[in-house]
């Protein structure tokens, strides 16, 4: 099976605007999902609102469409009913980080078994060019003239602070690399977030004088330093940089987190379900012997 | 055994954004006059499909046939 077969080809083209970085991530996940041959019926994907949330109309496969930044809701409800099913989130920047922020950082905090795609363009591309959570400080928005005037959140040290077992960010230049971590992270048995720096030319670039597409990708090529490999407790070691120059901007790309702990479904089943199931059980056994 | 390879680019999904020309590290991708991309220079192909991989329509696909 390609990857394409995947694909709802008769919405396609999709409605993205030319050089968007959100195809290029739909064909990694796409070609993750093919490499971990699941079948199209184990496959559950919710969105919320925005262009990213646009990815599940071409997807074929279990797919719904919710509210903005609840999707993790949605897929946290589908996971509990049935823990058997492989459960994918892709979310936009603020989807996730702002109008959703309290459900991403306690899906990590319960480490339930789900991915969630963080596809970060620093800006709210749907309804025009917007400043995010993820805008930097200083940079441009349709509701930032001046420039915004707040740090910007770091996607990968929030994951971390909430307590995702499974954390990477990549971006859309490196595509090859983009579905090896998509696939590790469907993969991982608890919470697994992946940030992918991706561009938006229409607004984000063209506010911030960042080119076209062609030149955004090159800026996250030419910005991106690969985390050291993951120590014996999961977590990434620094980056072998030589003479950090602080005036080089620089992106950290690779698996920054990879530990196993707790799985919620799997916990709650046997702390919770199988007690009261077996409560239940006995409660009955009584009843029907005083008869 | 022969193996047949070509790319195809599907012109009703291509808008154009000329990143698989960008990033094709060997020349073989152009823009027509129309702005959409076509196979240029298909003998300096290495068959790498970073063009695959990056394009964000999903136009591209290199296609590999083996026939015994």
């Amino acid at each position: 099976m390609a990857a394409t077969d995947f694909l709802r080809k008769r919405f396609m083209p999709h409605i993205w605007c030319p050089g968007c970085g959100h195809g290029i991530i739909m064909r990694a996940l796409l070609t993750a999902i093919e490499k971990l041959d699941i079948e199209k019926n184990d496959i559950v994907m919710a969105s919320g609102i925005g262009c990213s949330a646009r990815m599940l109309g071409y997807i074929d496969v279990h797919t719904m469409h919710t509210l903005h930044g609840r999707a993790l809701a949605f897929a946290t409800g589908v996971k509990m009913a049935r823990p058997d099913l492989t459960v994918v989130v892709p979310m936009g920047d603020g989807d996730a980080l702002a109008i959703g922020g309290n459900h991403f950082i306690h899906a990590a905090r319960r480490n339930i078994d789900m991915t969630a795609i963080v596809m970060n363009n620093s800006t709210y591309g749907m309804t025009g060019g917007q400043y995010s959570p993820t805008t930097g400080c200083g940079e441009y928005g349709t509701t930032a003239p001046y420039g915004t005037v707040v740090q910007p959140f770091d996607t990968v040290e929030l994951a971390t602070a909430a307590g995702a077992s499974f954390i990477a960010r990549t971006t859309t230049y490196h595509a090859r690399e983009m579905a090896r971590i998509l696939a590790d992270a469907i993969r991982h048995p608890g919470f697994s977030v992946v940030e992918v720096l991706t561009q938006c030319p229409t607004y984000y670039g063209r506010k911030n004088e960042k080119g076209d597409a062609v030149e955004m990708m090159e800026r996250f090529r030419d910005c991106a330093v690969p985390v050291g490999p993951l120590d014996d407790n999961g977590r990434a070691t620094a980056a072998d940089v030589e003479a950090a120059d602080a005036s080089v901007e620089t992106i950290p790309i690779g698996v920054f987190r990879k530990e196993v702990r707790a799985e919620y479904c799997d916990a709650y089943r046997r702390q919770v379900i199988e007690p009261a199931v077996a409560a239940a059980s006995a409660a009955a056994d009584a009843a029907g012997g005083d008869r | 055994m022969s193996t047949s390879r070509r790319i195809e680019v599907n012109p009703d999904w291509c808008k154009g954004c000329n990143v698989c020309v960008a990033f094709c590290p060997k020349q073989v991708l152009a823009l027509d006059e129309r702005g959409k991309a076509y196979v240029a220079n298909i003998d300096a192909c290495i068959w790498c499909r970073e063009c695959e991989l990056r394009c964000p329509d999903l136009a591209v696909t290199v296609v590999v046939e083996r026939a015994s």
